[in-house]
């Protein structure tokens, strides 16, 4: 057959592409993150530090959405509100719990920067983002 | 060789051909940003119900894949499955059923940030929101969204509180619109195992779907 070189050809890469595939597709679910936690990457790694990882399931046994989402002014949109350690320190967003009152206080650096160095941010497990919406934003580009 | 083994080769070699540009695509991808650790963007086979189902739920801190394991306070997070135990559970999101661990008292989270006495205002009242399509119809329940939520949290932003005033469908909500702004992030996302939670009435006995404009206006009847 004249077409044999060419058929082996083609099943050799046939068969790397689909292995390639399966590869592509295990090292896709590795994230096994828990549904509602939220990456926060504004400002964290270009201050050299690891992102913050807010683990929504956590602190939702403790407290109901109300309190941050309406009394603390939080946004309903990972990444929206623009948090600086400054605005912590300050008794603003984590730090109206998180002064050592409420909640363990920010000398804890690592409890919350505790990411994947260079990971975006995102909401991990959100429909939105699997289905359309780019992994990340920057801020400027609003 | 005949038409017939040539259009099978030739068949064969779209095939080969097809997964290895999307291969080539995917690489060109992953060394632009080689840094980037989550689910590649628009993942949208991951929506499929016939893939393979997350075995790993409810993983440590350490092995969920956004942790970075090399962080010692990583190790000393709370598990999730260490918190979740008793809970109720359900077959999305969290595998936690939130409103009804909330209910059966599993877990009572505070109202206000200081004080653990003060209770949620609740308002029990059920809005139908009627389908047009042969899906049951929509009961929005106050109750359960109160327990939880302040009225500002959603009035006057996300729905204006006015009779016919929110016209939405599922794609703004799977778009993050509407209920999206929290269901399919924190609350129960939108999954083939969870339509019925919100579409939830049957449809009257005699109703029956309405007919489409190119049939009603169909000129060979």
């Amino acid at each position: 057959m004249i077409l044999n070189p060419l058929r082996k050809f083609i099943n050799k890469f046939a068969c790397v592409g689909i292995l390639a595939g399966l590869v592509l597709m295990l090292g896709s679910q590795n994230v096994h993150a828990e549904y509602g936690d939220v990456v926060i990457n504004n400002y964290s790694d270009a201050a050299g530090m690891r992102p913050a990882v807010f683990p929504h399931w956590f602190h939702r046994i403790r407290f109901r959405c109300k309190v941050c989402h309406a009394d603390l002014g939080f946004e309903f949109k990972a990444g929206g509100n623009k948090i600086t350690m400054a605005k912590i320190i300050d008794g603003q967003f984590c730090g109206a719990c998180h002064n050592g009152e409420v909640a363990w206080s920010v000398e804890n650096c690592n409890m919350c920067h505790s990411g994947n160095p260079g990971t975006p941010t995102h909401f991990h497990g959100s429909t939105v983002q699997r289905l359309v919406a780019p992994a990340y934003k920057s801020l400027e580009s609003k | 060789m005949n038409f017939k083994t040539k259009s099978i080769s030739l068949a064969f070699a779209l095939v080969a051909v097809a997964p290895l540009s999307a291969v080539q695509a995917e690489d060109a991808v992953i060394a632009q940003s080689d840094t980037i650790n989550v689910a590649s963007v628009s993942a949208v086979n991951t929506f499929n119900r016939n893939l393979k189902k997350e075995t790993n739920i409810n993983a440590a801190p350490s092995e969920d894949g956004i942790h970075d394991p090399a962080n010692d306070s990583t190790h000393v997070l709370q598990p999730p499955k260490e918190a979740f135990s008793g809970f109720v559970t359900s077959k999305f999101g969290n595998y936690v059923d939130w409103v009804k661990t909330l209910e059966e008292g599993k877990i009572n989270p505070r109202w206000d940030r200081i004080n653990p006495a003060e209770e949620a205002f609740v308002m029990d009242m059920d809005i139908v929101r009627e389908v047009k399509s042969s899906v049951p119809d929509v009961i929005f329940p106050h109750r359960q969204h109160t327990e939880w939520l302040a009225c500002a949290n959603c009035h006057p932003t996300i729905f204006i509180p006015q009779q016919n005033a929110n016209q939405f469908n599922m794609s703004s909500i799977l778009l993050g619109k509407d209920c999206g702004v929290c269901h399919g992030k924190v609350s129960f996302p939108v999954t083939t195992k969870s339509c019925g939670l919100c579409h939830s009435k049957p449809k009257p006995a005699d109703w029956e779907p309405p007919m489409s404009q190119a049939s009603l206006k169909n000129p060979w009847k």
